[in-house]
């Protein structure tokens, strides 16, 4: 069976794919992707099934060896891959060459897709790694060797790279809907939302993306009961400094979500890096069929 | 009840008591097209995947299935956590009669949320409904037992917690290989054992 060898992790480098949709009631994060979109087209620039597991790095990608041939692919932020000094994605790896990411640019995750997927060890129906539960395969270090999948289970690759996301900047817009909680705030708190550039903080990670700006005010102090929240929300702490909750967000909370971002735009508050600026846009008819 | 949106894939149902909640949930996880159903202290979140938002107009709590007989589950605890003293002052009782009187109680497991497998429990004696500590430890044991305001938790795992507590079980809360990974489930009723 093929295997990965990674030479060198980088910053924080995981498995993931779609994640634990479903068991939200258990306590158990969504986790997957943050940037579900990448991970998506990486799969299919390889022939893998939508939600094979690929990696996810961090900042600054990591430098893998193929001891097999494989069909490999980088998406998501411009990590500058090279393929044994031939440019990325997609591209044919073969033995003992080595795939090199660098810095990510235009964004803060690159996700390096492999033809067969990564075959770490499944957790609940996930090969994701959870930062707030630790659940499924740790983050990699130098030195970890992963067995890859069969390719047997695969499809045609996409033939063509489609044209690169343009979203995929470091400034960022995102979508929201109002609520569920947006009672608990002074009526000039969803202005200021959506008036204001937030900076994106370096105390982020896959659990939440913290936004520097003025606080939002909040008109009632008292603690809210825990409900389930997610991905999306933006939850106001009492201090009024918004959190973008991730992937691996705790499935319920106990502050007021003042907005939620849309589904259609997740992925690309999964790329927001710290220091990028983020502004909000207020969407309101969102047919929610009740 | 009221509903409230969560984004362009959710509701939240917003209902009477944890009661409701945990009824409400169960009618909607019964129809079958919904991602998630997530009870909270009063509320129902409800998700779906992409596509066309279900018809969710003739959701009530009235609409939900007679619920099963409630499991009545035991969790057996040693009463010597370290906040059992802290608590006995502020119940301003002794630490025996703290214990006692958590034993006595039978609780109903809200909903889960934290943590996974970690049940927030209602009910028991008023008198052990104490504030949770004003900084919270960075590291609780897994099986620890713990009140916060009107709730009882066993930790699942070692993690950190503001919760003060009263004692530990070794029971296993959350097991991932486990058919059933979570012990408890929102509607079971717990009783605490003192061994």
């Amino acid at each position: 069976m093929t295997s990965v060898a990674v030479l060198r992790a980088g910053p924080l480098l995981t498995v993931q794919d779609l994640g634990r949709p479903g068991l939200a009631h258990l306590g158990v994060p969504p986790s997957g992707a943050a940037d579900r979109a990448a991970l998506e087209l990486g799969n299919a620039l390889v022939g893998n099934a939508p939600g094979a597991a690929g990696l996810e790095a961090t900042l600054v990608g990591p430098t893998l060896r193929f001891d097999g041939g494989a069909l490999v692919a980088v998406t998501g932020a411009d990590a500058g891959a090279r393929l044994d000094e031939r440019p990325l994605p997609p591209g044919v790896a073969r033995v003992g060459e080595l795939l090199e990411l660098g810095p990510c640019r235009g964004g803060v995750r690159a996700y390096v897709s492999i033809r067969g997927g990564v075959a770490a060890e499944s957790v609940l129906g996930s090969r994701s790694h959870d930062q707030l539960t630790g659940l499924g395969p740790p983050p990699l270090r130098d030195g970890d060797v992963l067995p890859l999948g069969l390719v047997t289970d695969c499809h045609e690759p996409l033939q063509h790279e489609p044209a690169r996301r343009d979203e995929l900047v470091t400034d960022c817009y995102l979508r929201v809907v109002p609520g569920p909680r947006d009672d608990w705030f002074a009526p000039a708190a969803l202005e200021a939302l959506t008036r204001t550039t937030w900076r994106v903080s370096p105390a982020s990670n896959r659990i939440g993306t913290r936004l520097e700006g003025p606080p939002l005010e909040r008109t009632r102090q008292d603690e809210l009961l825990s409900e389930g929240v997610v991905t999306g929300a933006i939850q106001v702490p009492p201090g009024g400094r918004p959190i973008l909750l991730g992937p691996d967000h705790p499935t319920t909370g106990g502050y007021p979500v003042l907005a939620v971002v849309v589904a259609d735009d997740l992925s690309r508050a999964g790329q927001l890096a710290p220091g990028a600026t983020v502004q909000f846009s207020i969407v309101t008819s969102v047919p929610i069929g009740v | 009840m009221r509903v409230r949106p969560a984004g362009d894939r959710a509701v939240l149902f917003e209902v009477a008591d944890n009661a409701e909640a945990v009824h409400l949930a169960r009618a909607l996880r019964a129809r079958g097209d919904l991602v998630d159903v997530v009870p909270g202290h009063r509320t129902v979140l409800a998700v779906w995947e992409g596509g066309d938002a279900p018809r969710l107009d003739g959701v009530s709590v009235e609409s939900a299935p007679a619920p099963a007989e409630a499991r009545l589950v035991e969790i057996p605890v040693r009463y010597d956590g370290p906040d059992l003293a802290d608590v006995a002052r502020l119940a301003g009782v002794s630490p025996e009669e703290v214990a006692a009187r958590h034993a006595a109680g039978v609780y109903t497991v809200a909903f889960l949320g934290f943590a996974p497998g970690f049940a927030y429990l209602l009910g028991g004696d008023e008198l052990l409904h104490v504030p949770r500590l004003a900084s919270p430890r960075e590291r609780v044991p897994a099986g620890s037992v713990a009140v916060a305001g009107p709730y009882s938790a066993v930790y699942p795992r070692e993690s950190p917690g503001g919760w003060r507590l009263l004692g530990r079980s070794d029971l296993v809360l959350f097991d991932p290989q486990r058919t059933e990974p979570a012990l408890l489930a929102p509607g079971d009723r717990v009783r605490f054992v003192a061994a």
